[in-house]
């Protein structure tokens, strides 16, 4: 007997928002797609405690989650991929300016602590209710609510001060350097 | 008396623009991900798990 094909297609129509939720964690490409696997065989292995109907993207999102959560348990906190890998593998290259813009914010969001960056991704960009993102990282909604304020505050600050940056010569210099404003 | 320094007026919109700017950022960073597809790394394991018989879960969980 054959796995349902749609339980199939559902695993993977899951996996592009699994990588980016897995990268968001480990900051690196192999490690978050090694974890993508990972949780893929152990979905694949447990499919039964799965009950049809209810949110598939969930269910893998949870999995992925824990098993992240014991690794890093276990090797406590490793360098994270602080530039290179993740660059190196992007598949649109945003144009110069913007994509200056882009690798400080993966560096802002690469600040916050876990429970924060998670809450805020899984809430911000991967589209789960707070109600489902409280139900993976297995805490209240409350909580959850607190980490994504927590998360967002930081992440002002942090950008505040390169806003900061952006008001002053730098920009109109920086404008000039990139040939945004004619001459 | 509520009275509102042009710095703190400035400080709340400022803090809108970039609560939007985040927003916009954060998902911009993780689209770039999704729209990557499925590697084919990815599709093979699940068409290999789902080709060998003795993976099939809902064989395993009456054998074991």
């Amino acid at each position: 007997m054959s796995l349902n094909p749609s339980v199939r297609d559902a695993m993977l129509s899951a996996v592009p928002s699994l990588r980016a939720f897995a990268i968001s964690l480990c900051g690196n490409v192999d490690r978050a797609d090694d974890l993508v696997q990972e949780t893929l065989l152990r979905a694949w292995a447990n499919i039964h405690s799965f009950e049809p109907g209810t949110n598939m993207s969930a269910w893998l999102f949870t999995i992925l989650r824990n098993l992240f959560r014991s690794e890093y348990r276990k090797r406590r906190r490793e360098v994270p991929d602080g530039d290179g890998t993740y660059a190196d593998t992007m598949k649109t290259q945003p144009e110069q300016s913007s994509r200056v813009e882009f690798e400080e914010f993966r560096v802002a969001l690469n600040k916050l602590p876990t429970d924060q960056r998670e809450a805020l991704v899984l809430v911000g960009a991967s589209g789960f209710s707070y109600e489902e993102a409280a139900e993976i990282c297995g805490c209240a909604v409350g909580t959850i609510k607190s980490r994504v304020n927590r998360a967002r505050t930081r992440l002002a600050e942090l950008m505040a001060i390169e806003s900061a940056d952006d008001f002053g010569p730098d920009r109109e210099l920086r404008a000039v350097l990139t040939g945004g404003s004619g001459s | 008396m509520q009275v509102q320094s042009p710095g703190e007026k400035t400080g709340k919109i400022l803090n809108r623009e970039i609560q939007a700017k985040i927003g916009q950022q954060l998902r911009a960073v993780y689209n770039d991900v999704v729209d990557q597809g499925v590697p084919d790394r990815f599709a093979d394991l699940l068409s290999r798990l789902d080709a060998e018989p003795n993976n099939q879960p809902s064989d395993k969980e009456t054998q074991e």
